[in-house]
């Protein structure tokens, strides 16, 4: 054990350290969260409390609901399919030992590539007149419109998994390195198939990693909005208008009321989750 | 196999061998599609920006400029040119403005972010202090937010601080960002105790021990968060979009998507310049990027973190033995 004199001069250089951080941090972000949250029981105009009011308003609101909706299913459709996408991806990728390398920079590669430099891309794709139709027209089927139509919902979402696969691939492929070989080998000698080894020891082992990338992806879920925002502009097809959309345009028209009390909920709602996660899953030592 | 007395055991072995051999082949081939897949919009986006300006508007006037008819397809330019890319280079100022601004607001996010993430994930690896839990759970919640959940508590600031609409504006809240505070702290955790043990009885400080110790054995995840950050920062619309009125001050991210209803003939020219800086990146850090990815996975960095410890103790033997 340390010396209690020790351990205070220890905390107070942990402290020094960290100053420049939190000094920022608490400009920055916390004290005007403070604010906002003060806000969020205002009036709009003088400062009148208003008490549960704004809340009550927001949740009331037809875009929020749909926004709110929108964004719910957005994420329960992209991350089942991105996350059993990227491990069967890493599952794969691990027994090629000759082309893993390229294969990894293939995958990783839309990482690095700005959303703005593919937005000519994806109109090029995705419109009217664009090549999918053309694709569609010579295959003797009737075009769609991708981003005027439900199809835009579905069109993110590959943008989504196609900008993330990568990422995913890589936490899994830790994930997977980290299972001992030997116990693979002492399942085959008992005569275990490649299914039976993965269903009963890759698995179960990688619940772990399981938690760290699904929430890794639920984040990156969310930066989906810069795809939707240059593809389809501010007021896009509403089964893509996200959370994101409409801060944005509470944003652009100053409604400062309602932004300060949503985003208290999603902090409350976030704060929950991650709670429960670092409670169920994984503990930091 | 080629020696004559085969066992039926061996026969077997060799039948397993050989259905091993095509089923690898067969994931091979599927993980090489969709790899290629993945790849093929870049591929494509090069391909595009050498074609000459009528060959453009044949093919994507339709749908960039609003003209009539179809869109055509071709993976490959008849007439492959460097025209656009000239043009680019010779007629488009605003272009290079826009360039630049991002690249003084990335460069100007990823410096602040060495001088302030860097201290911060070492006080967290190396340290045990009253408040270290709640603290570490703020600075995850902060990560995790979204950053329109943040938006308005940046805009009250910058806004009584009139630094909305400066360049200050996109870059002193980024410098704050959580993510790399996070990254680091796995790398700094992985740094074996008994390195910083022997250069405390040797009576280094605790400066000292950061500057000499910590950061040249951090390297490889301070590289890592500059990778990411660059790839993120490169890539930022939000903030700017939120916080700059002023097109002047707009970084290409902004700018680029504008650019191709107005200047069709340079626009893929245009995309892949952008994309340059980020990919060239990409490809001479890939190591170091993928390390970053998994030190961003939360438990998971420490087995990581294992597994460069052991480098760490043999350079730090070796440094041992030269001095």
């Amino acid at each position: 054990m340390k010396p209690a004199g020790r351990r205070k001069r220890e905390a107070g250089t942990a402290y020094l350290f960290l100053l420049p951080s939190l000094v920022g941090t608490g400009i920055f972000v916390l004290l005007p969260f403070l604010d906002v949250f003060r806000r969020s029981f205002l009036k709009a105009v003088g400062s009148g409390f208003v008490g549960w009011e704004n809340y009550r308003q927001v949740l009331g609101n037809e875009a929020f609901l749909l926004a709110a909706g929108n964004t719910a299913r957005f994420m329960a459709a992209c991350l089942p399919i991105l996350l059993s996408l990227s491990l069967c991806m890493a599952v794969l990728v691990r027994q090629m030992p000759v082309l893993q390398k390229w294969v990894k920079t293939g995958f990783l590669l839309p990482m690095a590539v700005p959303a703005a430099s593919m937005v000519v891309f994806f109109r090029m794709l995705f419109d009217d007149k664009g090549w999918m139709n053309l694709l569609l027209q010579k295959m003797g089927l009737e075009g769609q419109g991708w981003l005027t139509s439900d199809h835009a919902f579905w069109v993110l979402v590959a943008c989504y998994i196609w900008k993330n696969l990568g990422y995913d691939m890589i936490l899994w492929l830790a994930g997977l390195g980290a299972i001992p070989e030997e116990q693979y080998e002492a399942a085959k000698v008992q005569g275990a198939g490649a299914w039976a080894c993965f269903r009963y020891i890759t698995l179960p082992q990688l619940k772990e990693t399981l938690f760290v990338t699904a929430l890794l992806s639920f984040v990156n879920a969310f930066r989906v909005f810069r795809e939707a925002c240059l593809l389809a502009g501010e007021y896009p097809h509403e089964s893509i208008y996200m959370l994101q959309h409409l801060f944005n345009n509470w944003f652009v028209n100053l409604d400062i009321q309602k932004m300060t009390a949503a985003a208290v909920m999603l902090v409350v709602l976030t704060g929950g989750v991650l709670l429960v996660f670092q409670r169920s899953g994984f503990r930091e030592t | 196999m080629e020696q004559k007395e085969e066992s039926g055991m061996e026969r077997s072995n060799g039948r397993d061998r050989r259905k091993q051999e095509a089923i690898q082949r067969g994931t091979g081939l599927i993980v090489c599609v969709f790899c290629f897949l993945t790849a093929l919009p870049l591929l494509m986006l090069f391909a595009d920006s050498l074609m000459g300006e009528q060959e453009l508007l044949e093919t994507c006037g339709a749908v960039l400029s609003g003209g009539e008819g179809q869109a055509g397809f071709s993976l490959f330019p008849l007439y492959p040119t460097l025209r656009a890319y000239l043009r680019l280079l010779l007629d488009s100022p605003e272009y290079f403005t826009a360039f630049w601004n991002a690249m003084f607001q990335t460069v100007g996010v990823l410096l602040g972010q060495l001088l302030v993430a860097v201290p911060a994930a070492w006080a967290f690896a190396r340290f045990c202090f009253p408040g270290k839990k709640a603290l570490w759970f703020l600075y995850m919640l902060l990560m995790i937010l979204p950053f329109q959940v943040t938006m308005v508590s940046g805009y009250l600031v910058l806004n009584k601080v009139h630094l909305m609409d400066t360049h200050g504006a996109v870059i002193l809240p980024g410098i704050f960002s959580a993510l790399p505070v996070f990254i680091l702290q796995k790398t700094f955790a992985g740094i074996p105790g008994e390195i910083i043990e022997a250069a405390r009885i040797d009576g280094a400080g605790s400066v000292k021990i950061f500057l000499e110790i910590g950061i040249p054995l951090g390297k490889s995840g301070i590289f890592s968060i500059l990778l990411l950050g660059f790839l993120e920062y490169w890539n930022a619309i939000e903030p700017p979009m939120t916080y700059l009125k002023t097109k002047s001050l707009w970084p290409l991210s902004l700018y680029l998507p504008q650019m191709a209803n107005s200047e069709t003939a340079s626009a893929f020219a245009a995309s892949v310049v952008t994309l340059l800086p980020a990919t060239l990146l990409f490809f001479t850090g890939q190591e170091n990027l993928e390390q970053g990815i998994v030190a961003s996975g939360v438990e998971r960095g420490k087995k990581e973190g294992q597994r460069s410890t052991d480098r760490f103790v043999s350079k730090g033997k070796g440094r041992g033995s030269a001095g």
